[in-house]
């Protein structure tokens, strides 16, 4: 008994942090409709600017304390608001969600930065030498106090929102944001009040959870997982019901921290409960509402044969031309581009075709990997068709229960699956189901064997770059043909209207289960292939954390086409890793530009390829730059093998030749004769009933108008 | 009996009853009218018997059997078909492949042996969009969208058709061909109920009408019965009866 009121206190603690930042979790979300994946990265700045300013310099702790919270979390809040949640109005959920993965990602990298990982920094708790007895029990200070902030923080939000005018205002603009600035609320300054006091309330939560475990960059930003359970429970909407959901989450992490017997199997369970509680909660919340149409700028066009052949191409001549002249720790290093390409292409079937979102990308990879590394420890490509087979089961059994949620919801089960997978079933020892031993990372790292067709054995760096950028090739090919196919155009009427499709009979959960086994698929397959490059895998490798840039930079590139993904994978294994030998600081932004990437998509929807698509259309206009081009790598490339050229002067030719070409067809077509607009409608930055208000109205909007009016020449200015 | 009827439905949002206690039949072979103002409930009442709002009481049938509890995927494919008054089309695709994935879903579903890329050329050409059949739809005016729902729906061969304010966004001649398309398609024997703010339309096609009014049926009978009736010009007009 006495035990149990100790794990109670533990828990109620604990629960009460999560209250705080799951609340702030909810107002931002209510207010804003962005949830905000960076919630948890926010309190783990703060937690270290509070570190910095009482530990390092010696403030006392109020003047630290109101700094951080009272300071630098609002301007932080309002800066989120001002320069990066702003441009999000007519976005998809998709794109809102990786500008708040961005956020977390990119604050991750900065922390990192500025405070060096790896060095321990003391945190001790507040009031630590103090305390009371509560029925033979020790409570602690600092126990006492989190118990306490949370009470505070949660009638302060109820007087907030119920009695202040602009508490009101707040709750208006979640019921509808037109509406309430016809009556003289002003959505702008709620939104950033709303995040500015979600930030405050991220702060706090930070603050007083990092005595308790330690100050780290990613397990501090990751306890966001934790509060979003207590967050899901309130529905995303209900204060009270999160608090109540925060203090469930705490008891039963504490009381599974108390009385599991220390096995290590059971100690993963403990970090991974959160986890699993959310995916449970995620289960029996009733589903919603089927989705309707939502204003999209995004449009992404039907790929052509010929354009998808000539892509291939080029990517196994990009993996020739590097199997063949990169040193063979170059190789090991560039190699990965084309098996995180992969990665990046499972991506576009789910995201970029069907609008259901997946975190957990990297997660079927190490399943992949595992199931080739443990069957295929000969290199029997058999075990690399199961490297494909076993993650789309297993991803098929994880999106059934989970099909009925949409949007937010579903990517935040698959979160719940990569997160307890990452810290409870990858660490655990073999053990058997039935007959069928089921074996992880062994306890640390498992051998990856060299694919071996027929006594060829894929076994040097070379040789692997060119087998992951053939297999990439065929695997844009598959996704191109998925894209045109009825399947394909189904994805599409899916991810514009559920609504729609299920009033013309379309079974909505077979087709998401279809789309979301062959995207685990392709992660599977795209996890063996990267184990074969790492040849001995661990946990670490396949990390929730590390899964994140993938999606930002796959939706960065372009989520609706082949060459996006080609684009994530270049830029996260070749571009980064190649400024980051050019020293620390170059290193230190490797981290935070992924991040940063992710935030500016709000301005570039459609995706960075799509541009570069664009940039490179005068080439294909003028032959002649087509025939300069097809002569001109060759060349260089015979005089690089023959020992003429450096790698540096190579590839920097390689890069110029095609800026060459566009200039020069550029300045012989002559740029934009505006052929291929007309075919597209203009994109409006404001809704068009604000033309004329909030923007300058044009000419040329006359005819938008006339459209979306459903008026036609005739009517409007009469029969000639 | 009518081959669609809807029995007492209610359906109560928080303390405001959208729909109360509302029945109205659809008989093969006409146009039904359903009119009433604005927020009186319409989009709702489809809704309901679409499966996309579960209703708080009442019962929907479809040719004799309850499809109350039924997804809105099934009630699809018993022959249950809609258009929406905000558009739902699939914006990333052109005219033809609206169609088209709607004459493929109904291919997978049905015993139909018809090769759905003719049944989609046939359609663009009856509801007459064969000028923009390859234009993406968001750069089709309002009233070319509304056609292109109709034709996406007429895909799946619905024997109970539903359309929700087809006719705004179009001009007069379009309307004209419009009443004609909805007479030979309820000369087919389907049973069509039609949601219109286009009174004039409404009192050329329609048989019968119903008037819905604060979430009730105020009125019901042939157009000129209902334009007489008092409680009906009281909910248009304003006028005490």
């Amino acid at each position: 008994m006495d035990k149990f009121l100790t794990f109670t206190i533990v828990g109620l603690s604990t629960g009460a942090i999560y209250a705080i930042i799951a609340s702030g979790l909810v107002l931002t979300y209510t207010t804003t409709g962005i949830f905000n994946f960076a919630q948890g990265a926010i309190g783990m700045v703060c937690a270290f600017a509070y570190w910095q300013m009482h530990f390092a310099w010696g403030w006392p702790v109020w003047a630290a304390l109101a700094v951080a919270v009272l300071v630098i979390a609002p301007v932080l809040g309002v800066l989120i608001d001002v320069l990066v949640m702003r441009g999000l109005e007519d976005t998809s959920e998709v794109t809102r969600l990786v500008v708040s993965i961005g956020l977390l990602v990119g604050l991750i990298g900065l922390a990192i930065w500025v405070w060096k990982p790896g060095v321990s920094r003391n945190f001790s708790a507040f009031f630590a030498n103090q305390g009371f007895t509560l029925f033979d029990t020790r409570v602690t200070g600092q126990q006492a106090l989190t118990v306490v902030v949370a009470v505070v923080v949660a009638g302060a939000l109820w007087l907030f929102l119920r009695t202040t005018r602009t508490g009101v205002a707040m709750r208006a603009v979640v019921d509808d944001r037109s509406l309430a600035s016809l009556n003289g609320v002003r959505p702008n300054v709620v939104s950033s009040l709303a995040w500015a006091m979600g930030c405050t309330l991220a702060a706090i939560g930070g603050i007083l959870i990092a005595p308790n475990v330690a100050l780290d960059a990613a397990t501090l930003s990751l306890l966001i997982v934790n509060a979003y359970a207590a967050a899901i429970i309130g529905r995303l909407r209900s204060l009270p019901l999160t608090f109540l959901g925060a203090v469930i989450l705490g008891c039963t992490e504490a009381y599974l921290a108390g009385y599991l017997k220390t096995s290590p199997n059971f100690a993963g369970l403990r970090l991974a409960a959160p986890a699993i509680l959310l995916f449970i909660v995620l289960l029996i919340i009733p589903s919603s509402r089927l989705r309707g149409r939502r204003q999209s700028r995004e449009y992404f066009p039907m790929p052509t044969w010929k354009g998808t052949w000539v892509f291939a191409g080029l990517s196994i001549l990009a993996g020739a031309i590097m199997a063949t002249t990169l040193s063979t720790s170059d190789a090991t290093t560039y190699a990965k581009v084309f098996s995180f390409a992969i990665f990046a292409l499972s991506l576009v079937p789910l995201i970029g075709f069907a609008g259901q979102i997946s975190l957990a990308t990297l997660t079927f990879g190490a399943i992949g990997a595992l199931i080739y590394g443990h069957i295929g420890a000969d290199g029997n490509p058999l075990a690399l068709v199961l490297a494909f087979v076993v993650p789309a089961i297993v991803g098929a059994l994880i999106a059934l229960p989970a099909l009925r949620l949409s949007g937010i919801y579903l990517a935040l089960a698959t979160a719940a699956f990569a997160v307890a997978l990452d810290r409870w079933i990858f660490n655990l020892a073999d053990f058997d189901i039935g007959p069928i031993r089921i074996s992880m990372f062994e306890l640390g790292s498992t051998e990856v064997a060299p694919l071996d067709v027929f006594g060829y054995t894929f076994d040097t760096p070379a040789r692997q770059m060119m087998l992951v950028s053939v297999a990439f090739a065929l695997i844009s090919v598959v996704v191109v043909a998925v894209r045109r196919s009825r399947y394909g155009r189904r994805l599409l009427a899916m991810k514009s209207s559920e609504a729609a499709c299920a009033t013309l009979g379309l079974d909505l959960v077979g087709t998401k289960l279809s789309v979301f086994a062959l995207s685990a698929g392709i992660a599977g397959f795209a996890g063996a292939l990267y184990g074969m490059q790492l040849r001995s895998i661990s946990p670490q490798n396949f990390g929730f954390v590390m899964g994140l840039p993938v999606l930002l930079l796959a939706v960065v590139g372009g989520i609706g086409a082949v060459g996006g993904a080609l684009m994530a994978g270049a830029s996260l294994m070749g571009f980064l890793p190649l400024i980051s030998t050019l020293g620390t600081f170059f290193s230190n932004l490797a981290a935070v530009l992924p991040g940063l990437a992710g935030i500016g998509l709000g301005r570039n929807p459609n995706g960075s390829v799509h541009d570069m698509r664009e940039g490179f259309a005068p080439i294909l206009r003028y032959r002649p730059a087509i025939i300069g081009l097809a002569v001109a790598v060759p060349l260089f490339w015979i005089l690089r093998l023959a020992g003429f050229l450096g790698n540096g002067v190579f590839y920097l030719l390689l890069a110029l030749a095609p800026i060459a070409a566009v200039v020069v067809a550029g300045v012989r077509v002559g740029l934009g004769d505006g052929t291929e607009v007309a075919d597209t409608p203009r994109v409006h930055d404001v809704p068009l009933e604000w033309k004329g208000f909030s923007v300058p109205w044009e000419p040329e909007d006359v005819v938008d108008l006339d459209r979306a009016l459903g008026m036609n020449e005739v009517q409007l200015h009469g029969a000639p | 009996m009518a081959l669609l009827e809807v029995s007492d439905i209610s359906v109560r949002f928080g303390g405001n009853l959208a729909l109360d206690g509302v029945t109205i039949g659809a008989e093969a072979g006409c146009v039904t009218g359903l009119i009433g103002p604005n927020g009186a409930g319409k989009t709702t009442l489809f809704n309901v018997i679409t499966g996309l709002q579960p209703p708080t009481s009442g019962q929907v049938t479809l040719d004799g059997a309850a499809i109350t509890r039924l997804s809105p995927t099934k009630r699809a494919r018993r022959g249950l078909g809609r258009t929406f008054q905000r558009l739902e089309l699939f914006n990333m695709l052109s005219v033809r492949e609206n169609i088209r994935v709607a004459a493929d879903i109904h291919r997978s579903y049905s015993r139909s042996k018809d090769d759905p890329a003719a049944v989609t050329d046939a359609i663009i050409e009856r509801v007459g969009l064969g000028a923009v059949a390859d234009a993406r739809v968001d750069a089709l005016p309002t009233g070319q969208c509304r056609l292109v729902e109709l034709g996406r729906s007429l895909a799946t061969r619905p024997r109970v058709l539903l359309l929700d304010e087809p006719a705004s966004g179009q001009d007069d001649t379009e309307t004209v061909a419009f009443a004609a398309l909805l007479r030979e398609l309820a000369a087919e024997g389907m049973a069509i109920v039609l949601v219109e703010h286009d009174v004039a339309l409404v009192m050329d096609v329609c048989a019968r009408v119903h008037v819905l009014d604060f979430g009730r049926v105020i009125a019901s009978g042939s157009p000129a019965e209902v334009q007489r009736d008092d409680a009906v010009l009281a909910a248009y007009l304003g006028t005490s009866s």
